[in-house]
């Protein structure tokens, strides 16, 4: 705040900035309302239970992970297999 | 035909308990047959505000727990005939409160032919803000033009649409209007407080009115009187405003342009 603003007893335009702030994480909280990762870990437990059937893999070698980009939702699961050799 | 309105928040301290108190009222200075219900379980404040808690005997967990009967519970007003207060337990807690046990009591109003049934829910998202609103056909969502406030009535709009009965069973949705209180026109003006332009482009819901920031509702609130028979005052004003459009009627919105103060008050300061 300058020296003539602080005479002037002119304050920042606070308004705005709370505006802009709540679109912004209403429009992220609006988002997980619609579809709610609530399976994930459901999820990863039934794959874990699938894969073991064929390949012999520790439960902490499968990840699951759900990620928005605008619209668009991406469903990451990544399986590490054991080396060859090992299992 | 009753219709049930909750007045709901998510947030403390917005109003709901004042709206709830001016609303009911000025439902029955129009003439309508109305009862205002306390869902506060253990925090009970309605009967405070609406000036009857000298009066209150039983409660609305005494009804539901079918210790006695609604009509002995319903607590007739000072001024007027056709508005009824039904108060809420200061012993027990919400888990007292149970879905069919409120909507036995909800029926029973409706058999005793109340116009409109207002459910005052407390502050947050458990039990009894849910109870509050399940059995809902309107909603006035009280917002603060602050920051906490508008995302908390933004959670509450998302629960009517997905927790109420008329959600659940597919029917049409509750009718949500936005009612906006503690307003401050003067510091809307200076940018120091959201204006109901912004709550209302954020939150998209109808609004119903504005009731401006004012020391009224706190000399009613000493008194025990609900803020709309503040004769002459602001407040009481717009809380009328807000029953008339609720009803239908075509109101300007009022109270809501900045008052430039006087040229003394700006040289020696005050508000």
């Amino acid at each position: 705040m300058g020296f003539l603003s602080f005479f002037l007893g002119e304050k920042k335009n606070t308004a705005s900035v709370a505006k802009e702030r709540l679109q912004l994480i209403l429009a992220h909280e609006r988002n997980g309302r619609s579809a709610s990762p609530d399976y994930l870990p459901q999820l990863q437990r039934e794959l874990v239970a699938v894969i073991s059937k064929y390949v012999s893999i520790n439960p902490d070698d499968i990840k699951v992970h759900m990620e928005r980009q605008d619209n668009l939702e991406v469903l990451e699961v990544k399986i590490e297999l054991p080396e060859p050799g090992r299992a | 035909m009753s219709k049930i309105v909750v007045v709901t928040s998510g947030k403390g301290g917005v109003g709901k308990t004042t709206t709830s108190a001016s609303f009911a009222t000025g439902l029955a200075m129009r003439g309508y047959k109305t009862v205002v219900i306390d869902f506060d379980v253990g925090l009970r404040n309605l009967d405070l505000i609406m000036g009857c808690e000298r009066r209150v005997v039983y409660d609305l967990i005494n009804v539901i727990n079918d210790e006695i009967k609604l009509s002995q519970a319903l607590i007739k007003d000072k001024q007027l005939d056709k508005l009824y207060i039904l108060a809420a337990s200061q012993t027990r807690d919400k888990d007292a409160l149970k879905q069919e046990g409120v909507e036995r009591v909800l029926d029973e109003l409706k058999a005793m032919e109340f116009d409109y049934i207002i459910c005052d829910s407390p502050a947050g998202i458990e039990t009894g803000a849910l109870m509050a609103m399940h059995y809902a056909d309107e909603a006035l969502v009280v917002t603060n033009p602050e920051v906490s406030s508008v995302r908390d009535s933004d959670r509450i709009l998302g629960m009517l649409n997905s927790k109420t009965k008329r959600a659940i069973e597919g029917k049409e949705p509750v009718k949500e209007h936005l009612l906006i209180t503690r307003y401050n026109p003067n510091r809307v003006e200076g940018g120091q407080m959201l204006s109901l332009e912004d709550i209302h482009e954020i939150l998209r819901t109808p609004l119903i009115g504005v009731i401006p920031e004012s020391e009224v509702v706190l000399q009613a609130s000493n008194q025990g009187l609900p803020a709309i028979h503040m004769k002459g005052s602001e407040v009481a004003e717009a809380y009328a405003d807000v029953v008339a459009r609720f009803l239908g009627e075509d109101k300007p919105m009022r109270f809501i342009e900045a008052v430039k103060p006087g040229f003394f008050k700006r040289l020696f300061g005050g508000k």
